[in-house]
């Protein structure tokens, strides 16, 4: 088993790029894998609760929540980058963890293999 | 104890999007990563600039003055303080028509001793070769 690192910057709603590494978790996990997953940036809005699903939307709360029941899947989100947008610890979709950006690298380091992908 | 080399590769404009500050503030996180890292391990940051990303290293930035937010000049300043290897592209450099004085080279207004290097591409690439993991901004 390997661990993948995804570093994610782009907004939630707006682009693809979330719902894609979402996606490439999932598989991933399915192989056997371990899924450490950074929300930065507008990806944060990612962790937030409460994200109503439309279907004109990205709706990613559901997948999300089924990663972290595998147990093999971690999200974290940069705090810093969820105060700057008025999104509070309290407003932090259940299991999601907030850490500064240091806990990136840090995971980054033991991961075998890291996807970084960038916002906008 | 290992050291894992992390390069942050920066090719956005500065200001149009939060790519090149996020860039350059997980770079700086590095200086923190160890209270997450077993004793000796640690993270070695290289931050390289490349086409429309060495724009970001222009001097005398105004942008507290326009937008309130603190400059991408303080945070390179910042990285050369902590002697993060700042690299920037010598054929983009070129290819904008900027001369070594135009960029932000050292951090010795505020204490610094790190020079920043203007660096052919394939010097960057060698850097980015010999790196465990590159991230793009």
């Amino acid at each position: 088993m390997s661990k993948l690192t995804i570093g994610v910057f782009s907004s939630l709603v707006g682009s693809l790029s979330l719902d894609f590494a979402v996606k490439l978790s999932e598989a991933a996990i399915k192989k056997g894998h371990a899924v450490d997953f950074w929300v930065s940036g507008n990806a944060t809005m990612l962790s937030k609760k409460g994200q109503r699903a439309f279907k004109d939307y990205s709706a990613l709360q559901k997948p999300v929540q089924e990663l972290l029941a595998t147990g093999k899947f971690q999200i974290t989100a940069c705090e810093a980058c969820a105060e700057a947008r008025g999104y509070h610890k309290e407003d932090t979709l259940e299991g999601c963890k907030r850490h500064s950006m240091d806990w990136y690298l840090a995971s980054c380091f033991s991961a075998d293999r890291v996807l970084h992908i960038g916002g906008d | 104890m290992a050291t894992k080399k992390l390069a942050f590769i920066v090719k956005s404009l500065p200001y149009k999007t939060e790519a090149s500050r996020l860039a350059l503030t997980h770079a700086i996180a590095s200086q923190t990563v160890e209270i997450y890292l077993e004793d000796g391990d640690m993270v070695e940051p290289v931050l390289a600039f490349m086409g429309d990303g060495v724009l970001n290293c222009l001097k005398n930035q105004k942008a507290m003055n326009h937008y309130g937010v603190t400059t991408l000049e303080g945070h390179m300043k910042n990285s050369l303080l902590l002697d993060l290897k700042v690299m920037i592209c010598k054929e983009d450099v070129e290819k904008f028509g900027l001369s070594e004085d135009a960029l932000i080279m050292d951090a010795e207004d505020i204490g610094g001793e790190t020079k920043a290097i203007i660096a052919p591409f394939n010097e960057i690439m060698k850097e980015m070769d010999s790196s465990d993991h590159l991230l793009f901004f």
